[in-house]
C-alpha cells in the first residue's frame, strides 16, 4: 500500500495535476495509512469510517486546473462534464459546500470523487488507490475541457446578445488560467525508426511512444492507448493500462480471431483491429489531446435536433483542421468508434472522435502518429485562442 | 417515504408439502430495506432453520426474486434459490438466470419458501400466485431435456433430473432447461421434498416508482457495457461466452491441469471458445432482461459449454475432445448435476486410481454416477477421496471442488476461495475480475497485500447484486454506483452504493452466522495442502509457485478482523447487533 500511495503522489505531481506535496494519500489495508502529516487527516479519517473503500485521495489541483475547478464549482452543486470518456465513467461530479466530513460523505457515498469549492478534490477507490488518482484525473481533464469550451460559447453567445457574455468573474478566471496553461511544444520527439521486425522491437516502440505521449500531456491518466500489428498480430495495449507503463501490459492478438487473448486488450481494440486489417498503416496511437477534444464538440448549427446527442449520431461532415470528426461511444456496442472511426481513416492519417480523443496512423513506426497527435492539439489550440480574440 | 411497495410485490409465498398448504404472508418493509431481496431474503427466511439436515422436512428451500427483477435494469432476470446445502453442509445458494425470477414476480410474488415432504413425487404449478400441486409419479427418472417439453407453455420451471432422484450430492436444480441452480447439490432438497418441478407464470407488471430515472440509469449502466472489453469486445462474453476466459486462463498460467498438479495445459490452444465456435457455429442467447446474452446455444439446441466447463472438461480430466466436452455438458445439465463437481471428481477418482480418462469412460462414468450406478462418485470429490482414504487428492474447499481459477495464480482467488460461505466458489469474490482481468483496476496476482479488504467488501457487492437482483459480470463494467441509482428509481427508496453496501456486509454476515451454528470456523476456511506444498507450471517468464502458507494465514486473519469475526472466524455478537442481527455465539 505504501508503494502504491508512493507511486501516485509522483504520477500526480509529474502528470502536472498537483504541485509537488499536495496531494494528501491515505491507504486502509490492516491500518489507515497517510503519506503525510496533515491537518485534515482527522477529518479523512472520519471519511474513511462511513466509506467501504481501501484508499483516498485528497488534493489540491495545480495551475490551472487549480483556478478552472475553483470556478466551476462556484456555480452549482454539480459539474456535468460533456466529454465522452468523463461521462461514461463518472456521470456528473457533485459540489460540497465545505471541507466537512458529512457533507463530503453524501456526495462519496454515491459518487466516485467530490469537489470542495477553494479547497480541492477527493476521490477514492476500493481496489487501488489508483481508482483515485484515475477519478481524480478524470475530474480535471473534464473540467478544463468544460471550463475552456463553456467559455468559447459565451463569448459566441454575447456576440448576438451581450448578456450571454462571460461574467466578470468566468472572465478573471479564463485569463488567470490561460497564463498557467503549459507552454506549447512544437517539435515532437525522434521515437525509434519502424519498420519493426521482431516483437522485442514492437514491445519497445510502443513503451517508447506511449511514455512521450504522457510526456507531452495528450492523454490523462490511464486513457489512450496504442498498438501496432506484425505479421498478423496487432500488439496492443491492455485495458485500464497506462501509456507510459506499458512493458507488461501489452496483448499479443492474432488478428485472424483464433485466440481470445484479447480479452484484456483496450477497450478500443476492434477499432484498431479493423484500422490495422483495411489500412496500411501498421502503427496506431490514442490520445485525449484537450484542446482537440473540446473544440471537436464546437458546432455552428444552434438548432439541430440531434444536440445532445453529436457523440452518437451527428452525420455532418466535420473537420478538425484537416481532419475527420466522427461520432462513435467508447468500445463495440451498437454505437461504438469502432463502426465509424476505422471507415474515416481510409484516406486519412488521423480521425477525430467527437468529445473523446484523437487516433493517429502511421504506416511504418510512430513517428507520423505522435506528430500528427501534436499537430493537431497545437493547431486546435491556436484555431481555440484565434476564435475568443475574434469574438472578444 | 413513498409507498412501500414500488419494486417489491410485498407477497411471499409458503408452500408445504406436507400438507399441500400455501399461504402468503407480507414481510414487514423493514426486511426489505435492510436485506434487499433475492439472496438476503432467502438468507432471512432460511436462518431460523439453518442447522436442520437437508432431508428434514422442515428445512425450507428459498427462491427468490429482487427489487430489479421484472423490471428495465439490466442483467436483472435473474434470482436466487436457497437452502443448506446436502454437499457442504454450509449454506447453498446459486444465483440463478433463465426466466424464473422474472415470471415469479409476473406472478406477484418476491419469493417461495417451500417445506414438508410429499408422500408421492409433485409438481408445483403457479399461475398469478394461485398453486396447484400436481402428480408427478410418471416423471420419475426423466431427463431435464424431455421435461421441458412436457412442460412447455407452464411459464418458466425450475426441476431436478435424474441425478437429484438418485441423490448425488451435487445434483443441480435446473431453470428452463439450460440454467442451472448449481453448485452444493440444492436439486436434492428438491429430491428430499419430494418435488420433481416447479412452474410459474403471472400476467402481472413490477410497478416502477420512476421509470424515467430507471432508463437513465440503465443507459449508464448500458453505456459501460458496450465500453467493456470483457463484455462486449471482439473476444469478450457477449461473443464467446464465458468460455473466452479460456485463452487467457492458460496464458497466465493458472489453468488447472491434471486434476490441480499443473497449472497449464499443453493442448488448450486448439480447445479454446474459437475452436468451440468454428466447430459448432453457435448463436448467442441468455437470461431474461439481459443485453449481454453470453450463453451460446447451436441451432439443434445443443449448448456451448461455460468456462469452467470447458476447462475442467478438458485440462483437469487430460482430454482434448471437443465433442466430448459438449457431450458431457449435456449429460450433465440432462441428468441434473453440477459440471464442475461431476469433473473434479472424475479428475479425483482418476488421480487416486491412476486411471487414464478416456473419452469413452468419461461419458460413461457421468452416466452411471447420474442414473445412480456409482453412489461412490456421486458423493462429490471431498466425500470419495476420503473414503478411498486420500483425503489430499480433493480439490475443493469445505467439499465444494473447485472451480478453473487455479488459486496458486491470483492470491485474492486463494483467499476468496478460503472465506466462501459455500466452499470452494469463484463467484463470492471474484478476484479474477481485477487480478487478472483488470476490473475496476488491475492489481498484483501475486501478492496478499491490500486483498483481505478488497475481498471483504467484494463479497458484499456481490451479496447486494445477488439481492437486487443483477449478473456479476456486468461488475466487470458497472459498479454498485450506477445499480444504486437503479434501485433508487425503481424502489424510491433514496440509497447510495454505500448504503447497498452496508445492507451487503449483513446478508454476508449472516451467512457466517448460519455456517457458524453448523461448526465452519477458521479450520474450515483453508485450502487443499496441495496448494501450499507443489509449485504450479512455470514457463514463458511466469512462475507459478506454491502459496505462501505463512502470508495465506495472515491474510485470512485480517479478513476476520475486518469482517468482524472472531480470530477463529466465528461470528461476534457485538458485530452482528451493529448489523441488526441476533447472535450470542
Ligand atoms: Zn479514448
Amino acid at each position: 500500500m505504501e508503494r502504491l500511495i508512493a507511486k501516485y503522489e509522483k504520477k500526480l505531481v509529474d502528470a502536472g495535476l498537483a504541485d509537488p506535496g499536495a496531494p494528501l494519500l491515505a491507504g486502509l489495508d490492516a491500518e489507515l495509512i497517510f503519506n503525510r502529516k496533515d491537518p485534515a487527516t482527522a477529518e479523512l479519517a472520519q471519511i474513511f469510517d462511513g466509506l467501504h473503500i481501501n484508499s483516498l485521495l485528497y488534493c489540491r489541483p495545480a495551475e490551472p486546473y487549480r483556478t478552472i475547478v475553483d470556478y466551476l464549482s462556484s456555480l452549482g452543486r454539480t459539474i456535468t462534464p460533456e466529454d465522452c470518456e468523463t461521462r461514461t465513467f463518472q456521470h456528473d461530479i457533485p459540489v460540497a459546500s465545505r471541507f466537512h466530513a458529512p457533507e463530503i460523505l453524501a456526495c462519496l457515498r454515491r459518487r466516485k470523487s467530490v469537489i470542495i469549492p477553494g479547497a480541492g478534490v477527493i476521490a477514492h477507490g476500493v481496489v487501488s488507490p489508483e481508482q483515485a488518482f484515475v477519478t481524480y484525473s478524470s475530474v480535471l481533464f473534464a473540467c478544463f475541457v468544460k471550463f475552456f469550451g463553456d467559455y468559447l460559447a459565451a463569448l459566441e453567445a454575447g456576440h448576438s446578445d451581450p448578456s450571454g457574455r462571460p461574467s466578470a468573474a468566468f472572465q478573471a478566471a479564463f485569463n488567470r488560467a490561460v497564463s498557467h496553461l503549459d507552454p506549447v511544444r512544437p517539435v515532437a520527439p525522434v521515437l525509434a525508426k519502424g519498420p519493426f521486425a521482431t516483437a522485442a522491437q514492437v514491445y519497445e516502440a510502443l513503451d517508447q511512444a506511449g511514455k512521450a505521449t504522457v510526456d507531452y500531456r495528450l492523454v490523462d491518466s490511464f486513457f489512450g492507448n496504442i498498438s501496432y500489428s506484425l505479421d498478423d498480430v496487432l500488439y496492443i495495449s491492455q485495458t485500464g493500462s497506462s501509456l507510459d507503463e506499458l512493458p507488461g501490459h501489452v496483448d499479443p492478438c492474432p488478428l485472424d480471431g483464433s485466440s481470445c487473448a484479447g480479452l484484456t486488450a483496450s477497450s478500443e481494440f476492434s477499432a484498431h483491429a479493423q484500422v490495422a486489417l483495411t489500412t496500411t498503416a501498421r502503427a496506431i496511437l490514442h490520445g485525449h489531446p484537450k484542446f482537440s477534444v473540446l473544440m471537436s464538440m464546437r458546432c455552428a448549427k444552434k438548432d439541430c435536433d440531434l444536440r445532445g446527442a453529436c457523440h452518437l449520431k451527428c452525420p455532418s461532415a466535420r473537420l478538425l483542421g484537416d481532419v475527420p470528426i466522427v461520432p462513435g461511444e467508447v468500445g463495440s456496442g451498437p454505437t461504438g468508434l469502432c463502426h465509424t472511426m476505422p471507415q474515416a481513416m481510409r484516406g486519412n492519417r488521423a480521425v477525430m472522435v467527437h468529445g473523446h480523443g484523437l487516433f493517429a496512423a502511421g504506416e511504418t513506426d510512430f513517428n507520423e502518429p505522435f506528430a500528427t497527435l501534436l499537430t493537431v492539439e497545437n493547431a486546435s489550440r491556436e484555431a481555440y485562442f484565434k476564435t475568443v480574440a475574434a469574438l472578444s | 417515504m413513498p409507498t412501500p411497495y414500488f419494486g417489491w410485490t410485498g407477497k411471499v409465498l409458503r408452500i408445504d408439502l406436507s400438507s399441500r398448504e400455501a399461504t402468503l404472508i407480507s414481510p414487514e418493509i423493514e426486511v426489505y430495506r435492510a436485506v434487499l431481496g433475492g439472496k438476503g431474503l432467502a438468507g432471512h427466511h432460511l436462518r431460523p432453520f439453518a442447522n436442520k439436515n437437508w432431508d428434514d422436512p422442515e428445512l425450507p428451500l428459498c427462491l427468490f426474486t429482487g427489487p430489479l427483477t421484472g423490471t428495465l435494469s439490466p442483467t436483472s432476470g435473474r434470482m436466487t434459490i436457497m437452502s443448506r446445502s446436502p454437499l457442504t453442509g454450509t449454506i447453498g445458494d446459486a444465483s440463478v438466470g433463465g426466466g424464473l425470477g422474472t415470471r415469479m414476480k409476473q406472478a406477484g410474488l418476491d419469493g417461495l419458501v417451500i417445506t414438508g415432504k410429499s408422500a408421492a413425487q409433485k409438481g408445483i404449478e403457479i399461475v398469478d400466485g394461485r398453486v396447484q400441486f400436481c402428480d408427478a409419479g410418471a416423471l420419475t427418472g426423466m431427463g431435464v431435456h424431455q421435461l421441458a417439453s412436457r412442460l412447455a407453455g407452464k411459464g418458466s420451471f425450475a426441476a431436478i433430473g435424474p441425478a437429484a432422484e438418485n441423490r448425488v450430492a451435487f445434483a443441480n436444480i435446473m431453470v428452463d432447461e439450460h440454467f442451472a441452480a448449481g453448485r452444493g447439490g440444492l436439486g436434492l432438497i428438491f429430491a428430499a421434498k419430494n418435488l420433481k418441478y416447479l412452474t410459474i407464470k403471472g400476467s402481472g407488471r413490477v410497478a416502477v416508482h420512476d421509470p424515467k430515472a430507471l432508463g437513465a440509469a440503465r443507459e449508464d449502466i448500458l453505456r459501460l457495457t458496450m465500453a467493456s472489453p470483457v463484455l462486449s469486445g471482439e473476444h469478450g462474453f457477449s461473443c464467446y461466452g464465458t468460455g473466452s476466459l479460456y485463452d487467457l486462463m492458460d496464458s497466465r498460467r493458472m489453468m488447472p491441469t491434471d486434476n490441480f498438479r499443473k497449472t497449464h495445459f499443453d493442448q488448450a490452444s486448439s480447445l479454446n471458445a474459437f475452436a468451440f465456435k468454428e466447430k459448432y457455429l453457435p448463436r448467442k442467447t441468455g437470461c431474461k432482461g439481459c443485453h449481454i446474452l453470453c450463453k451460446k446455444i447451436t441451432r439443434g439446441g445443443v449448448v456451448m459449454p461455460e468456462y469452467e466447463t470447458m476447462s475442467h472438461f478438458t485440462a483437469l480430466c487430460g482430454n482434448t475432445d471437443l465433442d466430448t466436452v459438449v457431450a458431457a455438458n449435456a449429460l450433465c445439465n440432462d441428468l441434473g448435476m453440477d459440471t464442475i463437481s461431476a469433473a473434479s471428481t472424475l479428475a479425483c477418482h482418476a488421480e487416486i486410481s491412476g486411471e487414464r480418462l478416456s473419452k469413452e469412460t468419461i461419458l460413461a462414468l457421468i452416466k452411471a454416477i447420474g442414473r445412480g450406478e456409482n453412489p461412490e462418485l456421486a458423493q462429490g470429490a471431498a466425500q470419495y477421496a476420503k473414503g478411498r482414504n486420500h483425503g489430499e487428492a480433493a480439490m475443493s474447499v469445505k467439499g465444494l471442488e473447485l472451480p478453473a481459477y487455479d488459486p496458486r495464480g491470483a492470491y485474492g482467488m486463494s483467499l476468496a476461495y478460503a472465506t466462501s460461505t459455500r466452499g470452494g466458489c469463484h463467484l463470492r469474490a471474484y478476484p479474477i475480475s481485477h487480478e487478472i482481468l483488470r476490473k475496476p483496476v488491475a492489481t498484483d496476482r501475486f501478492t496478499y497485500s491490500g486483498k483481505a479488504r478488497i475481498v471483504k467488501i467484494a463479497e458484499d457487492v456481490n451479496a447486494v447484486i445477488d439481492s437486487l437482483t443483477a449478473c456479476k459480470f456486468i461488475f466487470l463494467a458497472a459498479g454498485l454506483e450506477e445499480y444504486a441509482k437503479a434501485f433508487s428509481a425503481v424502489t424510491g427508496l433514496p440509497y447510495g452504493a454505500q448504503d447497498l453496501l452496508e445492507c451487503g456486509e449483513r446478508i454476508y454476515y449472516n451467512e457466517r452466522i448460519m455456517n457458524a451454528v453448523n461448526g465452519f470456523c477458521d479450520r474450515d476456511d483453508d485450502l487443499p495442502a496441495r496448494f501450499f506444498i507443489e509449485d504450479g507450471s512455470h514457463g514463458e517468464g511466469i512462475e507459478i509457485r506454491a502459496l505462501p502458507r505463512e502470508e495465506f494465514l495472515a491474510a485470512r486473519a485480517a479478513y476476520y478482523r475486518i469482517r468482524g469475526l472472531s480470530p477463529q472466524g466465528l461470528p461476534l455478537a457485538e458485530k452482528a447487533k451493529e448489523l441488526g442481527l441476533t447472535w450470542n455465539g
